[in-house]
């Protein structure tokens, strides 16, 4: 207990930090899933071949690596320089679109070709069937799987501590280095990504329940 | 396009596997660093001690160490040969308890945060690893030494002119292991401003960033950025003005107190008959600067 007291403000901004890159990556990764997976089930046989290799690539890329590449391989390239706090989003997003492509993906799969035959037989194209006819069907179904995966990124987020980004995974080297039992840290940290997943698995519930199609 | 596709697979594979081997650039002395000889101690008695207890049923001694700090405590990938300052120290210690330092030790490398947790568990019996010595650290475990003496320095690259010491670091980029107490120091005394502070979880990340020109400085002790700059002495140079006193001790069960009179014991005799000085020519001293062995505090 004597750490939430004397450490409050250390562990309030390592938390801080990881609801920020949680939400940005969150939000981009959920628009670059949606495009790859809107490639991955085009018409168009090399823009599928695009999004598979994404996929492929990067889902079987650990995330360690990834962040690696950015913060060590990426800055010899010489190219546009970022700081460390974009590229822990940069390295989470494109590590998590890659699953949120899939997610969507299988949700597409559940929706009954039929759908997609109708729209098309009522003159709607690709773009049309895919935004008013089959994305609606599949989002709704895949709210459960989709919210695992951000459930994941929450926790993947403490990845970024090892490069120099100061979240909730900075917080036990340093109470480490303050004396302070690890073991107390670690548990105060775990109530805290309780804390953050409990709305997450109630927002899942409830977007589960209100929105589940009736088929 | 079977053929193609593998193909290419086989070169990404491959890429990813040199970028991973490529960090590891540390490379460190190959062959391991010159052991010291040590005569093994005949019929030692520690009374009351259920560490050492516990080591002579075993009939083996099991180190806490580290692996990634060249000069001091480091595992060649190779041979898996264990060398530096530290680990001489270990073995010495493990002599003087009357076991044979090249057949019967075995080493664990327990990186910072899981020490305490590896001593009072029992996982090791002992711990030798840049391991500084703090009241709060005594309430969770016992200290016997120190050993040595360390004092927070900077890391620079050998060109630079225009950082001389704690007070020139304002502007520049300064990096050191994640949460440790030398980058706290440097934040509490806002040595830098708060985006120039870099953290990794390695110091030898922190050395690729700067001959990378990433960062200005790397800080943490002089001992640890000594074996940096003795690998590679073109391209690095340590700034030699000290800023902390980092005493280093060697980690035992808190309760243990038979046990830390005894290496404290072994401690200073070998300050005395001028074993700690062969230790030291033959791994720290190699980069160039003396130093005397501290005054063990019996707490």
């Amino acid at each position: 207990m004597n750490i939430l007291v004397e450490y409050g403000d250390v562990l309030a901004r390592g938390f801080l930090r990881t609801i920020e890159l949680f939400l940005l990556a969150a939000a981009a990764s959920l628009v670059l899933g949606t495009i790859l997976a809107t490639l991955r089930v085009s018409p168009v046989p090399a823009l599928r071949a695009v999004g598979a290799g994404y996929v492929t690539l990067l889902r079987n890329t650990p995330l360690t690596l990834i962040f690696f590449f950015f913060v060590f391989a990426y800055p010899k390239l010489e190219l546009i320089q970022f700081p460390f706090f974009t590229a822990a989003v940069i390295a989470l997003t494109i590590y998590t679109s890659a699953f949120v492509c899939e997610v969507l993906r299988a949700g597409i799969n559940t929706v009954p070709v039929g759908q997609a035959e109708a729209a098309r037989s009522i003159g709607l194209g690709f773009a049309q069937s895919l935004t008013n006819v089959i994305l609606p069907q599949a989002v709704r179904a895949v709210v459960p799987p989709l919210v695992s995966v951000l459930i994941a990124l929450l926790k993947n987020t403490t990845v970024a501590a090892g490069f120099s980004v100061a979240e909730v995974g900075s917080v036990i080297p340093f109470l480490n280095e303050q004396g302070e039992p690890t073991l107390n840290a670690f548990v105060w940290i775990a109530i805290g990504f309780l804390i953050l997943v409990i709305p997450l698995t109630l927002i899942q519930r409830s977007f589960e329940k209100r929105w589940s199609v009736a088929r | 396009m079977r053929a193609k596709k593998l193909r290419l697979v086989t070169v990404l594979a491959a890429s990813l596997a040199l970028a991973l081997t490529g960090c590891g650039r540390e490379g460190g002395p190959s062959g391991g660093e010159p052991q010291v000889q040590q005569n093994v101690a005949q019929n030692v008695q520690v009374q009351g001690s259920p560490t050492f207890d516990r080591m002579k049923q075993k009939g083996r001694v099991t180190i806490g160490v580290k692996e990634d700090q060249p000069g001091l405590g480091f595992r060649d990938p190779v041979t898996n040969q264990y060398s530096g300052f530290d680990i001489e120290i270990a073995r010495l210690i493990a002599a003087q308890l009357g076991f044979d330092p090249n057949t019967q030790i075995d080493y664990k490398p327990i990186p910072s945060t899981a020490r305490e947790q590896a001593i009072s568990t029992g996982e090791v019996d002992y711990y030798v690893g840049t391991y500084t010595i703090n009241d709060k650290r005594k309430e969770q475990i016992s200290f016997a030494g120190p050993y040595f003496m360390a004092g927070q320095d900077l890391l620079v690259r050998a060109d630079n002119t225009d950082i001389t010491g704690k007070d020139s670091l304002k502007g520049k980029k300064v990096c050191s292991a994640t949460g440790s107490t030398p980058i706290q120091r440097v934040k509490q005394d806002q040595l830098t401003e708060p985006q120039n502070i870099v953290e990794f979880q390695r110091y030898s990340e922190c050395v690729q960033q700067l001959l990378d020109r990433q960062i200005d400085a790397v800080t943490t002790d002089d001992a640890i950025l000594k074996g940096y700059a003795a690998q590679d002495p073109d391209k690095l140079k340590v700034v030699g003005k000290t800023f902390s006193e980092e005493p280093y001790g060697v980690g035992l069960a808190h309760d243990d107190t038979a046990l830390r009179n005894k290496i404290n014991d072994v401690l200073e005799q070998s300050a005395t008959n001028g074993e700690w000085k062969r230790v030291y020519d033959a791994t720290l001293g190699k980069s160039g600067t003396s130093a005397e062995p501290p005054k063990v505090d019996r707490y």
